[in-house]
């Protein structure tokens, strides 16, 4: 994965709440068995209609989505997440994500910042103004700053250190081996197992 | 002070905790499906590692499967990739799957508690969001994605960050013609899409007591809808009665019952919210919407965007209206319906299909409507047939389908056309969700019978 320290880009103003998964790709893209290649799924349906923001020229190059509340909500595919990654986006900003998005977005390196409905709004207001706005986002300092607003954003200290350091969760758990094995020995026979087959 | 229920089952899957780090969980049971494993095993195979418990791991083809012909090749070549590569996955790690033609073979959602490996105070993990339907055993069950598929493959366990606790009291008793889906579309209604988020919801009070097991799993599987990545029950003899006898019931039963009695919330335990929902009053619900949470008693008309005085809510719903064809102030039960469907992780059990034939038949569907009948696995669809429950169906001029998720989200060719409407016994509503363009109305079985008879939304009450 790569590090996530700093970016610097434009946004995109996303005027819709509750943005659930099948809308960011809807179902039938999600036969692919690579992780490329899905930018041509992202918000399918509202790309067929040129009024749609993202098809606006001024907006072509953004790389900062901001989003209306409950943003990701519905199926877990991470596909989504991927979507948004293949299109070129590096940072969603909504007032609300739904968990498995979030959980997802944040193993694969797109950074999800929460940030008040009111700042959201007011951001969406500045990029419609002027769309070249730059907006930086700091993960180091935990800030997404443009024009003169400079706003504080939460993210845990863990989930930073791992986007900064672009680290594979995966990895970071193999080294914990030695307490899985213990926690194996000590579960009860009970417990059911898939093998051998029992119909 | 006493723990809840998801706090003791959290408790019991430490494998390791430390400051200012996420918890490590011990994942008792893996589901795993054709759409997304795929890039997880690729992961798997690029960093040259194994799957650590192929013995707690299970697969199934269920979202991408036709749910005709399905002894001949899958038609749509990239659907049938996909299914392949799963098959050639579980060949290469060694994993158990149940293939199209297996009797075994279904919704994920369907099969786990089927086969008697969805047991309380479990930790069940799958890359779908609908693995809250475990929950109805007490376990503590939530979908999660693809990185996360790839990490329990690779180490049985997952980093996660413990959520906070949310009760839904439901007192009361419902009335003839209410159901499970009720109870969960009304609690959706009143808390939002975005209610449960950060929460694990437990479901408690007399109604929630009174359900039968397949019940108890349509009210947890929507708790995702809710925003909640878990939903659950504590586990008592309704529990315990339904696992007995499954192929992977424990075999020693009796120590296995002794735990699961320790599995309920301490009377002195405190959850982070609580929410009361009273089950004398609720009618059947159906949404009008384009998100679960939009959802209404039959008997109310489509409410009027001018009334919600929450702005964001008052856009959805101008655009919900717009994208369904909908006009407010009309009643709900005037709404003309296309396609019926009666399947899924949400109500597509054998008690589902009894409700819904019991109501057909003898009878016939209206003319201007058709109406596809998918059991959630081939083991429902088998006990169907032997009560003979097929016949009411085909009889009654209904489609009598093979297993999967099919119109659920139209990932296989059971899709609803540009405008078509459909009433499904599914779980989203979202644009697009059943096919392009298709609007989808939320309903319980009982409800898509009746609605299959008159064409128009119903309840059995109208007939």
């Amino acid at each position: 994965m790569e590090k996530f320290i700093t970016h610097i880009g434009t946004g995109v103003p996303l005027r819709r709440s509750n943005v659930d998964t099948d809308q960011i790709i809807p179902a039938v893209y999600l036969k692919r068995v690579t992780r490329s290649g899905f930018e041509d799924g992202l918000f399918a349906a509202w790309r067929n209609d040129p009024e749609f923001v993202l098809n606006q020229p001024q907006f072509k190059s953004a790389t900062v989505l901001v989003a209306g509340a409950d943003f990701g909500t519905g199926s877990s595919r991470e596909h989504a997440v991927w979507a948004l990654q293949n299109y070129g986006f590096k940072v969603v900003i909504s007032s609300r994500f739904a968990d498995i998005f979030r959980g997802n977005s944040l193993k694969g390196g797109l950074l999800t910042i929460i940030l008040d409905q009111s700042d959201v709004e007011a951001m969406w207001e500045a990029i419609e103004a002027e769309p070249a706005t730059p907006i930086t986002v700091n993960l180091e300092e935990r800030t997404v700053s443009y024009g003169s607003k400079n706003l504080p954003f939460a993210i845990d200290d863990y989930t930073r250190w791992r986007l900064m350091e672009g680290l594979d969760d995966i990895g970071l758990t193999l080294k914990q081996t030695d307490f899985i094995d213990s926690f194996e020995k000590k579960r009860p026979a009970y417990k059911p197992a898939t093998l051998p087959i029992r119909s | 002070m006493g723990k809840t229920l998801a706090e003791k089952i959290w408790a019991e899957h430490v494998v390791r905790q430390a400051d200012g780090e996420p918890d490590l969980i011990y994942i008792d049971l893996h589901l795993i499906h054709e759409v997304t494993s795929p890039q997880a095993f690729d992961g798997l195979r690029l960093a040259g590692r194994s799957v650590r418990r192929p013995d707690l791991t299970i697969a199934t083809e269920d979202h991408n499967v036709p749910t005709m012909n399905i002894d001949k090749p899958i038609a749509d070549p990239v659907s049938k990739l996909q299914v392949d590569t799963l098959r050639a996955n579980c060949a290469e790690f060694g994993l158990r799957i149940h293939s199209l033609g297996d009797k075994d073979q279904g919704v994920v959602h369907v099969v786990g508690p089927q086969l008697g490996i969805t047991q309380p105070g479990m930790t069940i993990v799958c890359g779908d969001s609908h693995t809250s339907t475990h929950g109805a055993f007490g376990a503590l069950a939530f979908g999660i994605g693809t990185s996360e598929v790839e990490h329990v493959l690779a180490t049985q366990t997952l980093p996660l960050q413990r959520p906070k606790t949310m009760a839904i009291n439901v007192e009361g008793s419902l009335k003839p013609g209410v159901t499970s889906k009720d109870i969960i579309l009304a609690i959706i209604a009143k808390i939002g899409t975005g209610g449960g988020q950060g929460y694990v919801i437990e479901y408690r009070g007399s109604a929630i007591r009174a359900l039968s097991m397949e019940s108890r799993m349509t009210v947890c599987n929507m708790s995702i809808e809710a925003g909640a990545r878990a939903g659950l029950i504590a586990p008592d003899q309704t529990t315990f009665d339904y696992i007995k006898g499954k192929p992977h019931a424990p075999e020693d039963f009796d120590p296995a019952v002794a735990y699961w009695k320790t599995l309920f919330t301490d009377s002195d335990a405190k959850f982070d919210v609580e929410v009361d929902l009273n089950a004398d009053d609720l009618e059947p619900f159906v949404t009008w919407g384009t998100n679960p949470g939009q959802g209404l008693p039959l008997n109310a008309v489509v409410p009027n965007p001018a009334d919600f005085a929450d702005s964001e809510q008052r856009t959805a719903a101008e655009r919900a209206l717009v994208y369904m064809g909908l006009e407010a102030g009309t009643p709900l039960k005037k709404i003309a319906i296309d396609t019926v469907f009666l399947g899924s992780c949400t109500n597509g059990r054998i008690e589902d299909l009894r409700a819904a034939a019991d109501i057909l038949k003898g009878k016939k569907i209206a003319s201007s409507l058709r109406m596809l009948v998918v059991p959630g696995s081939a083991r429902v669809r088998l006990e169907a047939e032997a009560e003979g429950l097929d016949k009411v169906f085909l009889d009654a001029g209904a489609e009598w389908r093979n297993a999967g998720c099919s119109m659920c989200l139209g990932m296989n060719p059971d899709q609803l056309a540009v405008g078509e409407r459909s009433a499904s016994t599914s779980n989203r509503n979202f644009e697009g969700r059943q096919g392009k363009g298709g609007r989808t109305h939320l309903v319980s079985p009982l409800v898509a019978a009746a609605t299959a008879l008159r064409g128009t939304l119903s309840s059995p009450a109208d007939l």
